[in-house]
């Protein structure tokens, strides 16, 4: 067992972790965050991408003592005070979603794309997106969300 | 970590070199370009002097996986890991690089030609580890191409190929390097091919031809996703598509 203290949504949390275990399933088993979710468990869907340090990546390809002191965002982290994010009422209302298992990790990586390029364009979206996969709501209501909240990145660029 | 996950590989201690210092560095000289093993997917994608320096590898570098796996993915892991359908291990070898690599014996260049010896294998001891790979300067006018064909954007390639040459003042090609990955248990060169159009013009007949003399030794791989034939014609094809390429391309 290692200790471990990552910055999750903001928060130092401190766990006892067993080294073999992935940073997928102490974000759910141990820390209760089960919108973070787990299908391929070998870096393939993209359900379980969380953000470390400002980059997507997949938890189920991490161990969590990788993660000791690093800045995590889940998809609990998106939403603040209770309200959706830009990008998340962009996908409520393009209806991007259908079951949802896909949709925490398309978010989380739309928003590090976001963050990183607001002026990301449809075909940039659509490269990005392929490193998720969605089974049921079919991508073209993601990318359209996807478009529509870009405008509220770059204004908070521009704002910042 | 796949390897990991499916159980395939249960190592006794694993070691992460996250806080190892200075193998993350990216250095472009005269001599080359050297690659720190800790230089991930992304740096290098996002390294614009790369399109210059080393215009194949940018141009590879760019097929490999997705956002969330380039974001992760490093130099010193895929050359590791030897997979025959990576296509930093393709670079590697048809480019002549050298991956240093070090130990308690010290450190030791090992030429790519040496080092990819089987699916998953390697020339590296179990006691050393990569610590940077060296690719040679990347004359201005040279040609290149790099095709590939993945059922989705992102995976693995069926099949790849990488060719570059110079052209001499008589429109010959020179120093011909001609490379396939996807469809062997190793990234391969075709030197049969090399040979047969070394120093000549790049028609297309003797092109044609040259091609199928390089394919026609190989023993081809076949999976689900392609059988053995299916492969040699993609070969053949994306082949074809990277001389025109080559050609077509101007110079930067
Ligand atoms: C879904 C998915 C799709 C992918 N698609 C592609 C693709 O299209 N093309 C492609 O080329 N790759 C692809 N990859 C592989 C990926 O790009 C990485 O190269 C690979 O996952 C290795 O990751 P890593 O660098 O973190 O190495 P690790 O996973 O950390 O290590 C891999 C192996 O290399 C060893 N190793 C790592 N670093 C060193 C070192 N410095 N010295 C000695 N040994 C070392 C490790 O012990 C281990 O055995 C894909 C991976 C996934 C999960
Ligand atoms: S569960 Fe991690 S990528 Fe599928
Ligand atoms: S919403 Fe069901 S898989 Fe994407």
């Amino acid at each position: 067992m290692t200790s471990i203290t990552p910055i999750i949504n903001g928060v130092a949390v401190t766990v006892e972790v067993p080294d073999r275990v992935t940073l997928a399933d102490t974000l759910r088993d141990k820390l209760r965050l089960t919108g973070t979710h787990v299908a391929c468990e070998h870096g393939v869907c993209g359900a379980c991408t969380v953000i470390v340090d400002g980059l997507a990546v997949r938890s189920c390809l991490m161990l969590a003592v990788q993660a000791d002191g690093a800045a995590i965002t889940t998809v609990e982290g998106l939403s603040k005070n209770g309200k959706l994010s830009a990008l998340q009422d962009a996908f409520r209302r393009h209806h991007a979603l259908q079951c949802g298992f896909c949709t925490s990790g398309i978010l989380t990586t739309m928003h590090a794309l976001l963050l990183e390029e607001p002026d990301a364009g449809e075909h940039r979206i659509r490269e990005v997106l392929s490193g998720n996969l969605c089974r049921c709501t079919g991508y073209i209501p993601i990318v359209e969300a996807v478009l529509e909240a870009r405008a509220a990145y770059a204004q908070a660029e521009s704002g910042a | 970590m796949p390897m990991l996950a499916f159980r395939l590989a249960t190592p006794r201690v694993l070691v992460d070199l996250r806080r190892v210092s200075g193998l993350d560095r990216i250095h472009i000289g005269e001599q080359g370009v050297e690659l720190g093993a800790k230089v991930r997917w992304r740096d290098i994608e996002r390294d614009t002097r790369l399109a210059v320096a080393q215009p194949l590898l940018a141009e590879a570098v760019r097929h490999i996986a997705h956002y969330q796996i380039r974001n992760r993915g490093t130099v010193g892991g895929s050359l590791a890991h030897a997979d025959p359908a990576a296509e930093l291990p393709a670079i590697a070898l048809t480019c002549e690089a050298h991956i240093v690599a070090v130990g308690p014996r010290g450190e030791r260049e090992i030429p790519a030609a040496e080092f990819f010896l089987a699916p998953l294998v390697t020339a590296l001891e179990p006691d050393e580890l990569i610590v940077a790979m060296r690719l040679s300067a990347w004359p201005k006018a040279r040609r290149f191409s790099f095709k590939e064909l993945s059922r989705r954007l992102g995976d693995f390639a069926l099949a790849g190929a990488a060719v570059f040459f110079d052209l001499d003042e008589r429109g010959c090609m020179r120093a011909l390097h001609v490379g396939a990955f996807g469809v062997a248990d190793k990234p391969v060169r075709l030197l049969e091919t090399e040979a047969a159009l070394n120093g000549m013009r790049p028609e297309p007949a003797a092109v044609a031809e040259a091609i199928k003399l390089g394919t026609s030794g190989l023993e081809m791989r076949s999976d689900i996703h392609a059988d053995a034939d299916y492969r040699r014609a993609l070969l053949e094809t994306l082949l074809t598509r990277a001389f025109d390429e080559a050609m077509q391309r101007s110079p930067s």
